[in-house]
């Protein structure tokens, strides 16, 4: 009687799932464990074996992959917020106000905006973690500095995120960034030697050519700054930082692996 | 209570709290052997056994409660865009412990002649990713989306007024993780603090490898052999960034004023403006005689302290004090290395110029919006 097999072992055997699966079945050889990390296109990120240190949470905090993690929640809660978002000055505030009162039990627009607070802390306690590891050290100095541009990229994305409320909040704190732009040497208005550039008595750096005009698509903060930013928001940054975090999980590797003792 | 609060408010004015902070950092975190020696006989490394933990965060978590029964201190710390601060507070003193806990474990392991905890024989000391690592992502996955959840349901998301340009609030604030920036935006003009700044803190980081050489501690927790990189990086980190995070969130209220945690945000409060600028100091005050009519010469004394800091200070250290340094980094690296230094030590020698002598700008010309 005990060689009756059960639904699940079944359907593990069955044509369709050792199709999906190749191997079949739970991995239980040494040999089955190796190949389930090496058959999939997810889990290969990983290599097939670690050293034992690389499973500590006390030596690795989980941060970098808690990063990750957030991203994808980001990302999912981004692509739900988006259905019920319009990028107008008329709509921006009302939609973001019909999220909280209308929507029983509503959580999305605070899982994404606590997730961006959250990815924020991630990656600067990730890149904490990898300096007192001293893991920017060779073979992984370019991997540290690839690490340093999604740092920079992090900050950007949460910054355009930080407009689309359209309230009081987000266009100052939108206001108070984006004048710094505007005091960019040579490129801004009100920057030191942006008199310099210039022919003649043409100047070429002015309120509505300079890197403030640029960053936010006009002199004022409006309707161009609201749709500039959730485009960088929702496509141009998002398009940028996986190219990046390809780069830096790809470099992981090459670079062998997790940083370990000499 | 009251005179705790207003002893609190008082010690927690900027000058005070970041002289504190500025003096006690080295004894805390040495940057060299000297400094080790007196942090060892004073004993504070005893802040990273668990007893230290535990000390610190209970006194960190009991000033919070405390400080929540005060009106003023609830308003600002429980804003729901400040309440991440709060956390990262924790964060910062909880991960802080973490590591350093490691790393002298390890400093003493090496002392002994043994191996760091995380070393391992190759390939003995290997395990499966599957299931050792994923069943540990899977955890910390789940967890951290429960921590979520409860996160997103017990504080919602702010939402203000809708946007009025033409009515600012006072403070307006940027995001949070950009208000060290803001903070510095009192010492400096925006092209500098706005710009130039951020753009030198991303080339000095992207810089850390290609300037720290030294192979060695890499890949594991320890602190004695990395101690003056350690010490830099922890400095410009935990203070430079986080302390003046934390400044520029609970306490710059209305105007950009400094206010004290338990102190009310009142807008009428009004600052005295009487900064002056280094060419006025020394053509009026000291020589008693107009601000001369050519530029060059009425900033000749603010260029020239540039330059001296700029141009003489790197040669001048490097057959000194950094003889070694520029020995064992050649030129290039010993050069921006130094010069990035220097910027750093730049932004508290601006503040406390500020706050003693009420310096505005060391060179200050208005006509190219250059002023620094």
């Amino acid at each position: 009687m005990s060689d009756k097999k059960n639904i699940f072992e079944r359907i593990a055997e069955g044509q369709i799932w050792k199709s999906i699966f190749r191997g079949g079945g739970a991995p239980k050889s040494r040999r089955q464990r190796m190949m389930v990390v090496l058959n999939s296109v997810f889990l290969h990120l990983h290599p097939v074996r670690l050293p034992k240190h690389a499973v500590k949470l006390k030596f690795t905090w989980c941060m970098g992959g808690l990063s990750f993690f957030i991203f994808l929640i980001l990302t999912i809660s981004g692509i739900l917020l988006m259905f019920y978002y319009r990028p107008t000055i008329e709509y921006a505030y009302t939609d973001i106000m019909d999220l909280t009162e209308q929507v029983p039990f509503g959580i999305m627009r605070e899982i994404h905006r606590w997730g961006a607070h959250a990815m924020v802390i991630a990656v600067w306690l990730h890149m904490f973690r990898v300096f007192m590891t001293g893991s920017y050290k060779p073979p992984r100095e370019f991997n540290w500095s690839v690490g340093v541009i999604l740092l920079v990229l992090t900050l950007l994305l949460s910054f355009t995120g930080y407009l689309l409320p359209w309230d009081q909040l987000a266009i100052w704190a939108i206001a108070v960034g984006s004048n710094m732009a505007g005091a960019t040497p040579f490129l801004g208005a009100e920057g030191p030697g942006s008199s310099l550039l210039a022919i003649g008595d043409i100047n070429f750096i002015t309120k509505a050519s300079d890197a403030r005009f640029g960053l936010i698509g006009g002199r004022f903060l409006g309707e161009a700054t609201l749709l500039r930013f959730y485009v960088l928001h929702c496509i141009g940054l998002p398009f940028i930082i996986m190219i990046f975090m390809a780069v830096h999980f790809w470099r992981i590797r090459k670079d062998g692996g997790i940083s370990t003792p000499v | 209570m009251d005179a705790f609060k207003s002893l609190i408010n008082y010690v927690s004015n900027p000058t005070i709290l970041f002289t504190a902070v500025l003096v006690g950092f080295p004894f805390v975190f040495p940057p060299t052997n000297w400094f080790y020696k007196v942090h060892k006989k004073l004993g504070i490394d005893k802040l990273w056994t668990k007893k230290g933990l535990i000390i610190m965060v209970a006194i960190t978590v009991a000033f919070f409660i405390f400080g929540l029964g005060d009106d003023n201190f609830k308003k600002i710390v429980l804003k729901p865009d400040n309440v991440p601060i709060s956390g990262l507070i924790i964060l910062l003193i909880f991960f802080t412990w973490l590591s350093l806990s490691q790393a002298y474990k390890n400093d003493k392991l090496i002392d002994e002649g043994k191996p760091v905890d995380e070393y391992y024989e190759a390939p003995n000391d290997k395990v499966l990713v599957w299931p050792d690592l994923v069943y540990v992502e899977l955890i910390s996955l789940i967890l951290f989306s429960a921590f979520m959840l409860i996160w997103s349901i017990g504080l919602p998301a702010p939402l203000e007024e809708p946007a009025n340009p033409s009515e600012s609030p006072n403070p307006a604030k940027a995001p949070w993780y950009f208000l060290g920036l803001q903070e510095m935006l009192v010492y400096f003009d925006p092209w500098y603090a706005g710009v130039v700044l951020p753009t030198f803190i991303i080339i000095g980081l992207m810089a850390i490898p290609y300037i720290d050489t030294d192979p060695n501690g890499s890949g594991y927790y320890s602190y004695k052999n990395r101690m003056l990189s350690l010490s830099i990086y922890l400095f410009g980190w935990l203070v430079l960034w986080n302390v003046l995070i934390v400044i520029g969130t609970f306490l710059r209220g209305p105007n950009w004023g400094f206010f004290g945690p338990f102190e009310y945000w009142d807008s009428h409060r009004l600052e005295a403006l009487t900064n002056v600028n280094l060419s006025e100091i020394i053509y009026i005050k000291w020589l008693n005689m107009g601000l001369p009519s050519n530029i060059l010469l009425r900033e000749a004394p603010g260029l020239l302290i540039m330059f001296l800091t700029f141009a003489v200070t790197p040669p001048l250290l490097a057959r000194t004090a950094l003889k070694s340094f520029y020995e064992r980094l050649g030129s290039t690296r010993y050069t921006i290395f130094v010069v990035l230094m220097i910027f750093g030590v730049l932004l508290p020698v601006k503040m406390y110029l500020r706050w003693f002598f009420n310096l505005k700008y060391i060179i200050s010309m208005p006509e190219f919006f250059f002023n620094f």
